[in-house]
């Protein structure tokens, strides 16, 4: 046991201004991607058109 | 490093300064969204939305809507992008000019580090949304530009010659011509003439803004025009691109694609914007608080908001009335 206490990795304790930054740039990020993906999709049925509906099943 | 941002030129005015001298010790972030948003520029931002908006809206090509919405941010997103890439390069000059010493990277918010893989992504983003959303040749000016503003002016011209913000100035005069090609897919003559027009612009723009801030300039060691060719060549040079921003605003109107009524407007507001430089050039040597300099910078600001605005209202009233 005190060989495996011994072996015990280093934890960085965040402090409140980091966890609740990082908490913040994590959704950002997330909103960002969400609204990317919304664009990509929107925008392939808007360049396409019903032409997107017109392939082999 | 001397407490705060306790980033200094090493060797007094006109110095260049160690780049390493910038924070690099890993540390955990506490950059919060709102401070890679400062990072974008948004003031420069929404100027390049302005411009870009109305070189579309005046394109003989309608795109569709969520397209052309879809480009115009994608545009912006880029012009930002190039802004984080700036302010990566330029941290250790930022820190030492009032002007910049608050942003993000001086201020210990945001690493360097960050801001540059913060630029890169978005770089890389914006152009391939431009492609996707509007078409390739688009994107290419967009990517160019970014390169442009980034490689061209930020990492070269800015620290070594005087007429880095005239070179330069092409970064900033190319989202309209960005924006009319999303709309028609070439380039346009008359884009070309929006681009001239933010083009020779940028010059008395930003002397004006250098002859009143030169201490600043120093202090970081940017080779300004004033700190170079001295305060009397730089007025003259400014009078000199006033005369020709004043030209370049009524061509338009020439070249068939904005009204005689444009025109009118745009000649009065370029009288205005010589009268300015008028001021600037019979400033005195001694002259230490500069206010034709900075009614100059005010009165630009202006300028080029209203030319563009014009160009966009002229749009509308001939598509209404014709």
């Amino acid at each position: 046991m005190s060989a495996m206490a011994d072996n015990k990795p280093e934890l960085v304790e965040l402090t409140d201004t980091q966890r609740k930054a990082q908490r913040r740039r994590s959704i950002a990020i997330a909103l960002a991607l969400v609204a990317f993906i919304v664009v990509i999709y929107v925008l392939t049925i808007v360049r396409m058109g019903p032409a997107i509906l017109e392939r082999a099943l | 490093m001397s407490g705060g941002s306790g980033l200094e030129a090493k060797n007094g005015p006109m110095a260049f300064i160690d780049k390493d001298m910038i924070a690099a010790e890993p540390r955990i972030s506490e950059a919060m969204p709102g401070d890679f948003l400062a990072l974008l520029k948004p003031s420069v931002m929404s100027l390049v939305v302005f411009t870009a908006f109305v070189g579309m809206a005046i394109a003989p090509v309608t795109p569709n809507m969520f397209v052309a919405l879809v480009s115009i941010v994608a545009i912006a997103v880029g012009a930002g992008a190039s802004g984080a890439l700036n302010m990566w390069y330029d941290a250790d000059i930022d820190a030492v000019m009032g002007r910049t010493a608050k942003r993000p990277i001086p201020s210990g918010r945001v690493t360097r580090e960050q801001a540059l893989a913060f630029g890169l992504i978005l770089s890389a983003f914006s152009v391939m949304t431009l492609g996707l959303a509007a078409n390739w040749l688009a994107a290419a000016m967009l990517a160019f530009t970014i390169f442009f503003y980034a490689v061209v002016y930020t990492m070269w011209l800015k620290r070594w010659t005087p007429q880095n913000i005239v070179i330069g100035g092409a970064a900033g005069a190319f989202p309209p011509m960005i924006g009319w090609t999303a709309a028609t897919g070439q380039i346009g003559i008359e884009s070309v003439v929006l681009f001239a027009i933010i083009f020779l612009w940028t010059p008395p723009h930003f002397w004006a803004l250098a002859l009143f801030k030169s201490g600043d300039y120093a202090r970081a060691g940017i080779p300004m025009m004033p700190n170079v060719a001295g305060e009397a060549s730089t007025r003259r040079q400014i009078f000199a691109y006033s005369v020709l921003v004043a030209i370049s605003g009524v061509l338009p109107a020439f070249m068939g694609f904005a009204s005689w009524g444009y025109g009118a407007v745009a000649a009065a507001l370029g009288a205005g914007f010589v009268w300015y430089a008028l001021g600037v050039l019979r400033m005195d040597d001694a002259d230490r608080a500069m206010k034709p300099a900075k009614a100059l910078f005010g009165y630009s600001l202006l300028y080029l908001f209203s030319i563009f605005a014009l160009l966009l209202v002229d749009r509308v009233v001939v598509q209404v009335i014709g």
